[in-house]
Order: C-alpha cells, then structure tokens, then sequence
C-alpha cells in the first residue's frame, strides 16, 4: 500500500520534501514542546503554557507545525490527532482549505506521527476538533494572512485590496502570484498570534457543508485504509500465546515440535510473553494454536464473582470527593426518591482485532499503529525496550473503530517485542478474536446513588448522587501499562490507577448535573483497585452517570405527576440546553398527553458531554414484549449542538452511530466471567446488536451555530441514549431498569409473572 | 498450488490446501477488501461471494475451492471507479471507520443479484450475519436501497427504514 510513510523516509528526508517553508524546523523545538508542555485535554490537565492561543496552538505556536508550502505549491497540514473512523481528515481538510482559499484535493494531510506531528496527546475525549480543529483554523487563516503580506510587498498594493483565491493572491488589476512562488525565501517558522482574521462566515464555502469524507471510497473498494492493510518488504507475521486467565504464569512450555513446523521462524519467549513468528499469517496462526497446546500455565488470580460484582465494588476501598456542592435554605420536601443504578463491564468490541506492524532496525523502532496517542505509545514503548525515545518512531496508521482504549496499545507493544526478536524484518501482528474479547481493558463497572427532594410545587430542592468507580484510563505513557509489558520476565508493574480530574471527570464524567437545583452534593468515590482490568471506553463515566441522572429525573416527574420533557425545561436554564431538549422534543411530536398503545412507551434523555462538549437530547421510542421481557427500538430522534458545525454530515454520522452502539450497549452487552477466566471470548458470548433489532427510524438534527467554538461530539449521545431506552421501557411497561444492560431477563425480572 | 479464480481471473496460489480463503486473499492475493474480524463465521468482516452465494472466507479453505467462481469487493470497482453498489456506500456515506464495510458490500451483492428490490425486512434479514460496531447500519441499509430497484429508492431515506 501507500504508505502515510515507509521506513526507509528519514525525518531529513521528509523535511526536504516539504518545500521552502520548513528550513527551520527544528527537533530541538519539537521535543521540547513535547516534554514541557502538556497535551491539552482528556488527560485532564490544563496545559501549562500560559499563552491564550487558541485549540493545541498552545502546545506548539508554530505555524509550520500545522502548515507548510512547498516553492511547488504543494500544501501539507499536520495534525497530531488521528482518524478513528470519525471523519477527522475530512474535517481538518474542509477547515484548511476554507481558510487558505484552495481546494480540500490540494492538501495533503498528515495525522499523528511522532517524527512529523505536534504532540496532540490522545485522539479521544471528543477533542479533536476542539483542539486540533482550532489550531489549524486559526494556523490557516493566519497563514493566509501571511500570504496577502507577502503578495502585497510585491505587488506594493496594500493587503486589505488583495484576495486569496484558489492558491493565488490576485490584485485588484488582474495580476497573480501563486502561494508557492510567494513563500521563496521566507517561511513560516514563526509563532501564532492570539487573534486570526478568519473568514467571514458569510463567505465561507466548505466549512458548513456536508462535504464526503476523503476515506470512504478506499474503504468501500478494497483500497489500502487500515494498518491491518500494510505489507512491507520482507514482512513476518507474529501471534501470542494468551494465558489462559488473566495473571496466570507459564510454568512450562515445549516448543520444539512448533519450531519445525512449516515457515516457522521463531518461538520467542521472555517471562509469561509466549510469541511465534513465521513467515506466512496462516502459518503463524496455526502455529501459535499448537504452541497454545503445548503450554502449562499455573493457577491463575481469582477473578471477581459475577453474581456478587456490585458487593465487591462496594467493598473496596475508595477516596472519596465532593465534586460539587450547592446549599440553600432546607424546603420542605414532600417526594423523596431513592435509587441506585449500576453498569457492568462492557467491552469495546472492535470488529478489527488490534493489529500493528513494528520493525527494529540499527538500534531504532518504527512501529505502525491505531492506538490513540503516539507520543505517550512512544514513551511507553522505549521504556519497555530500554531504548531512548528519540529511538522510536510511532506513526498512525487508522484501524478498525476503537471507542476508547481496547487492544491496540498491547498490539502494538506485542510487535515492538516481536521485532526486537526478529531485527531487520517487519512483524505484523494481528490478534485472534478472543485476544482482543478476553484482553482488552473493558468498559469499568459503576454504580450510583441518587436520593432527589421534591417540594410541594414538583420542583426539585435537594439532589444528592454518589457515584462509585474504578479509574476510566490506564493508557501510556507507563510501560506497565502495556499488558504485555506486565508479563515479562523483567515485569513493568502499571502505576497506581489515578481519577481523571474534574471538570472533564472520569467515573465522575458528568456526575454534575446541567440542571439548576438551589442544593445539590455530588461525590466521586474513586476506587484504586480494579477486579478486572478497566480503561476509557466512549464516554467514560458519562455513559452511566447520564443514564442514571435522567433516569432519575423521570422518576422525578412521575413523583411531581409533571410531563418528562416539561420537567426538565423546568430546571434548565441553560439556553443552549433548552433549545436541544425543545427541538428533540419537536421534532418527536412529544406532547405531554399522548395516547399509546398497550406494551409501547417513549423516553426522552439530555445532556451536555462533560458539561463542557456538545449538548444532546435524544427521544426514543420502544415496545416491550411483557412475556419474554425483549425491548424493540422503534424510533430515535436527537437534536444536537455541536457549536459550528464544519461537517453536519459527519455530525450526524457519530451521533446516528452513538445512538445505535448506546442501544447495542445498553440492551444486550455485559462481559460474562467467572473466577478462573472471561467467559465473553466472541460474539456468541458477546452479543451486540445485529440488523434485524434496528429502530426503524434515526433522526438527527443539528442546531448549528456558525462562529461558535466547535464542541466535541462524538460521544454525545452514549448517555442519553441509553437513558432514553431506558425511560421509554419505564413508560411502556412500568417498571424501572436501574442496571445496564437492560437485558430481557432483567426487564422480565422486574415485570415479574 | 492451489488454483483460484478470482475476480474472473484464474489465480495461482502456493499455501496448504486448509488455508482458509481469507488469509489467501489477503496475503498471496494482497486483496484488502475481506477483513479478518473473528476467524468464526461470526461477524462478516470477510464476506466474498462464491458463485454468487455469501461466504465466510475465514472458514473456507482454499483446498475446497478450485472452479469455483469467488468475488471480492475489488472485483465490483475500485476506489477511483467504483462499482454501482459501491457509489451507493459512497452516496450514502455509509461508513464511520468501515472496517466492516467492504464485508457489507459483498453480503448486499449477492442479495441484489437475486432480488433487486427486496424489502427493508429482507435487507435486514439478509444482512443479519454481518456485524457493524460503529453504528453505521442506517445508513449501510440506505445504500443498499439506493442500489436496489426499488421505486421510492430513487430518493434517499437516510435514517429510515
Ligand atoms: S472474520 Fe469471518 S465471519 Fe468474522
Ligand atoms: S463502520 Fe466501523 S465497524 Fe462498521
């Protein structure tokens, strides 16, 4: 395939290739920024930098870090955030090239690549156009203005009376330069200003507009798209030998019969990390099975009890924080309700198993990846190998979906090993279904606790919630984060598990209610200990904190006897918030005193991602078969502010597909385990949603809102969905499901009969 | 060797007979459409057709194979020149990370080819097999309505079924 970058393409050579406007770029710079300055976002930190540039500007000012021109005309834009099938590339590019007045086709668009790339921490949190889309719109636009400059010099016209126009500056006398022949002998190594003339809105004519994503055709026609696409010269293909339970030990191993079977290369073993190499994938596969056999492995850990999850969470020890508090004067409450609402693992499910390609060449690591952060990967991985960082090179190269941290940073850790045992050849691995269902770091079990006061009026006084979880990231940068990494001889232990600070949050992920209630306590309570291995999956806490707030606020309104989509508005005053809940309610035909058919409810659900992302509110509605306990989605409508809106399809794309997998999540999925081992190691034993449970309808409305700073949208409707499920099962057959999934036999439990 | 006809073409394969197709396509053929998503016949991330009938190229073995008539996605169009079907995907915007995707297209091809205007609810029966994680399937149904021969077809309902 085409590679985004070969091995043999040295950052000089890159450079060269870039045109006049990189002469000074420099690494010194560049590691610099990486080290002293934190990524912005979703690792929770502010960034350090005092400098008020807008998006990942702060992380590195320089526009030559986002742009450059080549004397040839050819525009390059770098992003150091990574396309994870949610469309970025197309976005970035209809921002690029609105600003710079060219064509989306005449940019070439570079995405996360320690050697080439800012360090944009992680693609995760919904950030990417937030950080990275802001950066290189104000980066664009103030490189336009660069070019007006320069073009005004020459022309000795002045700036105001020229226009960027198709890659050239034209003068109000008809004369032209090109970009290329105006950046010879400058450069753009100088940093950003605070303020970008950016395009008015009124003549923009890519940003806004539903443009078709540049990756699709590959993707539809069998293209190069995916790592698991990538065939290098010479390339191997790795498998490991998974324990059979997490934590278990190999006490013994008879590889000798393996290593004389047909192309294979090498039984590599270094603690508990039982690999195989051949020449061929079949080979390897077939290999690693008969390796698999020719184990013994000793007594694993005992795994936490299914059935007794929700005690064992409630028995470990927590630190515990009051996030937010608001008092008032006590009121006479007349309703109480109490609650608790709980969610088990869940677990990423990619289609893809991870997959990445690493090749150890002269002392030095390239390693091709779909995991979310290159740079903390690099970090990770040079520790594990003891290598210096400057040693590894991480580039992205997109997978299969993600929706948070599954298999792929352990891939990729299994071929940094497979190709220090192999040098000179690239190793391919991908793993096996049950590698990625048994392995991955799942989606962690939570609970809450909700005690809401409601006065005379039906208003709510006092709202108290407690939420109880493990930490929703154990990324990088540690090796010990690298499962594999743990199973060395010389074993990397991962560092203590820490909660992602307020206000993005981790388990406390939307824990604050956007309501207006005069009092209110929310508590985290952080649970170091983890019964099984956990991290960020879409959403992190907000999924469930979500779906237990809106839950609860329709328990509310049944309690004040008030309409659900009213009894919100009635504690809202956030006038974006309000317009999401009205226009979903709309677009519905919600109204308060709608007849339905007997085993047929709606629900309606809203939030805003982290109280800092995009606004959503979501009605859906279900019928309950009261025999068998089976829910069936019939229609979903969302209404969604994601600020300026640079591709409503795209937008509508995410929230469309939030819906469904929240559906799929929220219905059906829960890892199935038992002390000695995970049972969930595929799709029989990890059902998720098939077509035929399809609602009929999905509706998504977008309130855009030109000029606005972009929120981040892609995990906006995970909570909302799956409360909405659930109201709308509260509605059609009376009873509350306060667990996710909301499986039949749970909706059959409660139905009783 | 094993002999193969793909795309029309008459291939020469040196793997064992018990390789399954998938990884024969994907490695000896350098064919990225079918993907490996479970090795099970679980999920459709390797649908080809052979002889127009929907297959699980993960559980096939070459061995089984010779005269028979295989087609993968690239034997339907190319990125530059997509075939019918596949510019509906492309119209529809019928992907979010498309791994699934060009499993999708194979498994609506052979239902096409049979049935040209079949119903929502044979769409979605017939596509039951295939897995799609990202949520994209409203749109996934919408493509394949797009090249069916369905009258009310003509526009898109994206979003409905
Ligand atoms: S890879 Fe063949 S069905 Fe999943
Ligand atoms: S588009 Fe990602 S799995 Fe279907």
């Amino acid at each position: 395939m085409t590679l985004p970058d070969c091995p043999a393409l040295t950052r000089r050579a890159a450079l060269a290739g870039a045109g006049a406007l990189v002469v000074s770029f420099s690494l010194a710079r560049s590691a610099f920024a990486q080290d002293q300055v934190q990524p912005p976002q979703n690792i929770g930190r502010e960034p350090k930098s005092p400098a008020p540039l807008p998006g990942s500007l702060k992380v590195d000012p320089n526009l030559d870090a986002w742009i450059r021109i080549g004397s040839d005309d050819s525009i390059t834009l770098f992003t150091g955030k990574a396309e994870l099938g949610q469309g970025i590339k197309t976005a970035l590019l209809q921002i690029a090239a609105e600003q710079l007045d060219v064509d989306m086709g005449r940019i070439t668009l570079v995405t996360a690549d320690t050697a080439r790339t800012v360090n944009e921490g992680f693609t995760a949190g919904s950030h990417s156009m937030q950080d990275s889309g802001t950066a290189i719109l104000h980066a664009s636009a103030q490189v336009r203005e660069m070019l007006l400059q320069l073009a005004s010099a020459r022309f000795a016209v002045a700036a105001q009376d020229l226009k960027a126009q198709d890659g050239k500056v034209v003068a109000p006398d008809g004369q032209s330069v090109r970009y290329g022949e105006l950046v010879v002998g400058s450069e753009l190594h100088i940093p950003a200003t605070p303020n970008s003339r950016l395009k008015p809105l009124d003549q923009r004519r890519i940003m806004g507009k539903p443009v078709r994503r540049v990756d699709i055709p590959n993707k539809v026609a069998g293209g190069p798209a995916y790592v698991q696409d990538l065939r290098l010269p010479g390339m191997v293909h790795g498998r490991v030998v998974r324990p059979p339970s997490p934590g278990a030990k190999l006490e013994a191993v008879d590889a000798g019969a393996v290593e004389r079977m047909p192309g294979v290369l090498k039984v590599a073993r270094d603690g508990d990390w039982l690999a195989v190499i051949a020449e061929k994938e079949w080979q390897a596969v077939t290999a690693m099975r008969a390796l698999a056999a020719a184990t013994r492995w000793s007594q694993p850990t005992a795994l936490p009890e299914k059935t007794r999850i929700f005690e064992t969470l409630a028995g470990l020890k927590a630190d515990t924080t009051t996030i937010n508090q608001k008092q008032a004067p006590p009121a006479a409450a007349v309703h109480t309700i109490e609650a608790e609402y709980r969610r088990n693992y869940q677990l990423h499910g990619s289609i893809g198993p991870s997959c990445a390609v690493a090749q150890m060449q002269d002392g030095a690591l390239t390693l091709w990846t779909h995991a979310q952060g290159m740079f903390p990967l690099r970090k990770a991985v040079a520790e594990m190998l003891s290598l210096p960082e400057d040693k590894v090179r991480c580039i992205h190269v997109e997978g299969s979906g993600c929706y948070g941290h599954n298999g792929a940073d352990d891939a990729a850790a299994d071929a940094a090993l497979l190709a220090r045992a192999m040098p000179g050849r690239p190793v391919r691995i991908q793993y096996m279904r049950e590698d990625e269902h048994r392995f991955e770091p799942y989606g962690p079990v939570m609970t809450s606790r909700g005690a809401v006061a409601l006065d005379g009026s039906g208003r709510i006084v006092d709202w108290r919630y407690e939420v109880r979880s493990n930490t929703h990231s154990t990324r990088p940068p540690g090796a010990g984060q690298l499962l594999s990494a743990q199973m060395l001889e010389k074993a990397f232990q991962p560092g203590p598990p820490q909660p992602l600070p307020q206000p993005e949050g981790g388990g406390d992920r939307n824990a604050i209610p956007l309501y207006d209630f005069p009092s209110q306590s929310i508590v985290h309570h952080f649970v170091p200990e983890m019964p099984l291995r956990v991290s960020a999956m879409r959403g992190l806490g907000a999924y469930h904190n979500v779906f237990a707030i809106e839950s609860l606020m329709d328990e509310a309104a049944a309690a004040a006897r008030e309409d659900p989509v009213a009894f919100r508005l009635k504690h809202l005053k956030d006038a974006r918030g309000r317009d999401v809940v009205q226009k979903a309610a709309e677009a519905f035909g919600w109204s308060a005193n709608a007849t339905r058919e007997s085993g047929r409810g709606r629900g309606f659900a809203f939030a805003r991602y982290k109280n800092l992302g995009a606004y959503a509110a979501v009605a859906m509605e279900v019928s309950v078969d009261r025999e068998t306990g089976g829910v069936r989605l019939l229609r979903a409508v969302a209404a969604v502010d994601s600020g300026e809106a640079v591709n409503p399809d795209g937008i509508r794309n995410q929230i469309e597909g939030g819906i469904i997998q929240s559906a799929s999540w929220s219905l059906y999925e829960e890892v199935q385990y038992e002390p000695r081992r995970i049972l969930s190691r595929d799709w029989s034993t990890y059902p998720i949603l098939r077509f035929p449970a399809l609602p009929r309808r999905v509706e998504v409305h977008i309130i855009d809102r030109p000029g606005q700073p972009f929120l981040g949208t892609g995990e906006a409707t995970q909570g909302p969905a799956a409360a909405a499920i659930g109201n709308a099962i509260a509605d059609a057959v009376g009873v509350r499901c306060r667990e996710l999934p909301m499986t039949a036999a749970r909706i059959k439990g409660l139905i009783g009969g | 060797m094993v002999e193969l006809k793909v795309n029309g073409a008459v291939r020469q394969v040196d793997a064992a007979p018990e390789t399954p197709l998938l990884y024969v396509l994907r490695e000896d053929l350098q064919l990225n459409g079918a993907k490996f998503g479970c090795g099970l016949g679980q999920c459709g991330a390797c649908t080809v057709a052979i002889d127009g009938a929907p297959a699980f190229s993960c559980l096939l073995p070459v061995g089984l194979l010779a005269g028979r008539e295989i087609t993968t996605v690239e034997g339907l169009g190319s990125p530059d020149k997509p075939g019918p079907l596949q510019q509906a995907f492309i119209d529809e915007q019928a992907a979010q990370c498309g791994y699934c995707i060009a499993g999708m297209v194979m498994r609506a091809h052979t239902l096409l080819a049979r049935n040209p205007s079949p119903t929502d609810d044979e769409i979605l029966e017939h596509m039951s097999p295939n897995l799609c994680r990202c949520g994209a399937h409203m749109r996934i149904v919408a493509a394949i309505r797009r090249a069916s021969s369905r009258k009310e077809a003509s526009r898109s309902q994206r979003g409905a079924l």
